[in-house]
């Protein structure tokens, strides 16, 4: 029964991993950007609303509504004074300076909150570890659950905004074709500005989630870095509800890992991750040589 | 009119024949350092060739080939710990830290199938996954007693006097013979085959250059030169701790230096190894703010001078000391079509 709890769990983690892996994906999707500052951004919208729960005892969920909107406009100033400048000098120049501003976000963290570990569990009172019983001895945390709910919900209400409104329309004509797509009177610019604002909004709400689940600090940026990257891949990359189902096979590569090994957790979702680019690797490699039926027929 | 050409196809002008003696005449005089100056000096010339190393091959991987590594720490710190677990089994100090680079060299020929099959950010946080994930899979080895680390304890035998100077030349021929070795490939048939993949992968490919094979001879490469760093780092230190060793600050230094120096150039990441070791050894005890600085001054660097001190000293008075690429002399002056209707006022 203990497998069938991790699966579970796994699916649950997946939620969180969705809703961290959403913003780079929809930002891969739209500016064909990389974030490496995504997963520092994150932990900055958690050190945010620490700092208004931490002084003014307002309750996180609360402090949210003044911090996605900062991270919004942290999004937009983003793409306006660095990332537009980048996407002009080629491919390179966003990876790099992205990386720049990872360091710069989490040394910057690190400066004025110190190296201590913190958590907004205690801020949440019940909430961080009520859980609904199953049957007798499988329970469903419920803050998981609402971290998933969240995350179906993000992505399925991006995915019909993205299809069926006007601004849906142009964000996706912008992400086809730039050029062709100011030519038809869209402008771009403020395009680009509101998609990076949407994937840094989103990139706090996931970070104030991880606060609320687990612990943080100010480095914990580049691990979260990682796993939605991973999630995004072996979902596919630049595919909405791909990145769900990329989430939850990390998420639950993770905690069956954690179960064989203390060091699994890890271990497992990297491994799971380079086993799909690997398996990716093989079936290309067949399908350009005609198809598994015509390798199998030139065996002697 | 004539079939006389207007103009040389040079690679060696005047100025680079000259630098290259002077450049002969500083590595004479930097072999005998030990001699002369010093255990501080030593010390300090040793790790400023290992900040030169990774500077350059990171420089081979991003401005050369393309490829932006977040990642390279992975071979630092397999270097690293492949000479102790030499060193473990009975191997000699300075024969393992050379070993150890060679089988991480040979390691990364299989991660290299892998990871150049990615492009731009995903071969970027690939990288990053691989340097985890050898991270994660060393602290498993009993030899190195999980995250507290080990010492390379038969670097004790040595007096640290000899072992000081061993370390200095050991780090002064692999910067040398690293240096050639770039030099000669980017002066070769692979120079112009991997600036024309990261210029342009497809375009490349369709006028027949081998993509992959270019592409794979500077991982390669550059996973050799920073094991290499990594051991003699841990020739220095004696102590290897995995976070240290696998952390991702030395993909933000090695960031820093190539942006700084000029990436795409070949002199540019030696000026910039110069620039982060002086700046390190200025501003390395202020802490964190000397990290938001680096990494503060890469975003600068990469928005406002691509090509970096050296690239646009370069672009603008165009001198090549030590010539990668060739230069265009005119012998005689050359009339510009439409220079001839104008008037002599002009």
């Amino acid at each position: 029964m203990i497998w069938g709890t991790q699966i579970l769990n796994g699916v649950l983690l997946g939620g969180y991993y969705a809703l961290l892996a959403c913003g780079l994906s929809f930002m891969f999707g739209v500016m064909r950007i990389i974030n490496l500052a995504h997963g520092d951004l994150a932990i900055l919208g958690a050190c945010l609303v620490f700092l208004i729960s931490d002084t003014t005892d307002i309750s996180p969920f609360v402090a949210l509504i003044v911090v996605l909107p900062v991270m919004a406009a942290i999004g937009w100033a983003l793409q306006r004074w660095m990332l537009e400048r980048s996407l002009r000098s080629g491919v390179l120049v966003p990876l790099l300076t992205t990386f720049g501003l990872a360091i710069v976000i989490e040394n910057g963290l690190f400066e004025y909150f110190g190296a201590d570990t913190r958590s907004l569990a205690p801020y949440i009172g019940d909430f961080a570890y009520d859980s609904w019983a199953i049957t007798s001895n499988i329970y469903i945390g419920s803050l998981a659950a609402l971290i998933f709910a969240l995350a179906v919900v993000l992505l399925g209400g991006l995915k019909i905004f993205l299809s069926y409104t006007p601004l849906g329309r142009s964000i996706r004509a912008t992400a086809e074709d730039p050029d062709t797509a100011a030519l038809v009177g869209i402008n771009t610019r403020a395009i680009y500005g509101i998609a990076a604002a949407i994937a840094v909004a989103t990139a706090g709400l996931a970070g104030v989630f991880l606060a609320m689940r687990a612990v943080f600090t100010p480095y914990s940026g580049p691990e979260q870095l990682i796993f939605a990257f991973e999630a995004v891949v072996i979902g596919g990359i630049g595919s909405l509800s791909g990145t769900l189902i990329g989430s939850i096979v990390l998420g639950v590569a993770q905690t069956l890992g954690a179960q064989i090994n203390p060091q699994g957790f890890l271990i497992s979702g990297h491994v799971v991750f380079l086993a799909v680019l690997a398996g990716r690797l093989v079936i290309a490699g067949v399908r350009a040589r005609g198809g598994l039926s015509t390798l199998l027929a030139r065996l002697p | 009119m004539s079939t006389e050409r207007a103009f040389v196809v040079e690679r060696w002008t005047r100025l680079s024949a000259g630098s290259s003696v002077a450049v002969a005449v500083v590595l004479a005089i930097l072999a005998l350092v030990p001699l002369l100056f010093d255990a501080n000096v030593v010390d300090n010339l040793t790790t400023l060739f290992i900040y030169l190393i990774l500077s350059v091959m990171w420089n081979a991987l991003a401005g050369y080939a393309g490829l932006v590594s977040v990642g390279q720490q992975a071979f630092f710190g397999l270097g690293a710990y492949f000479a102790i677990q030499l060193s473990y089994y009975g191997v000699g100090v300075y024969p393992a830290l050379l070993l150890g680079a060679v089988i991480t060299a040979i390691l990364s020929l299989p991660i290299s199938l892998l990871m150049l099959r990615l492009r731009g950010g995903e071969f970027a946080i690939g990288m990053w996954v691989v340097a985890e994930l050898a991270r994660l899979i060393v602290v498993l080895d009993p030899v190195i007693n999980g995250e507290t680390g080990v010492s390379m304890i038969a670097l004790n035998a040595i007096s640290p006097d000899s072992r000081r100077d061993y370390n200095y030349w050991m780090a002064l021929v692999a910067m040398v013979v690293l240096l050639a070795a770039v030099f000669a490939l980017l002066r070769g048939r692979l120079g112009a085959s991997v600036q024309a993949i990261r210029d342009d992968e497809n375009a490349a490919e369709s006028v027949g250059v081998r993509v992959l094979a270019s592409k794979r001879t500077i991982f390669v490469l550059a996973a050799f030169g920073c094991a290499l760093a990594g051991s003699l780092w841990l020739a220095t230190s004696i102590s290897f701790q995995p976070r240290q060793y696998f952390g991702i600050q030395w993909t933000a230094y090695m960031i820093f230096m190539v942006l700084v120096g000029g990436l795409g150039t070949f002199e540019g990441p030696i000026l910039g190894a110069v620039i982060f070791f002086l700046i390190e050894y200025l501003f390395g005890q202020t802490g964190v703010w000397y990290l938001v600085g680096l990494g503060a001054a890469g975003i600068v660097f990469a928005l406002f001078l691509p090509r970096g001190i050296w690239g646009t000293i370069e672009d603008k008075f165009g001198i090549r000391l030590l010539p990668v690429g060739y230069s265009l002399r005119m012998l005689r002056p050359v009339l510009h079509p439409g220079d001839g209707a104008k008037t002599p006022q002009d």
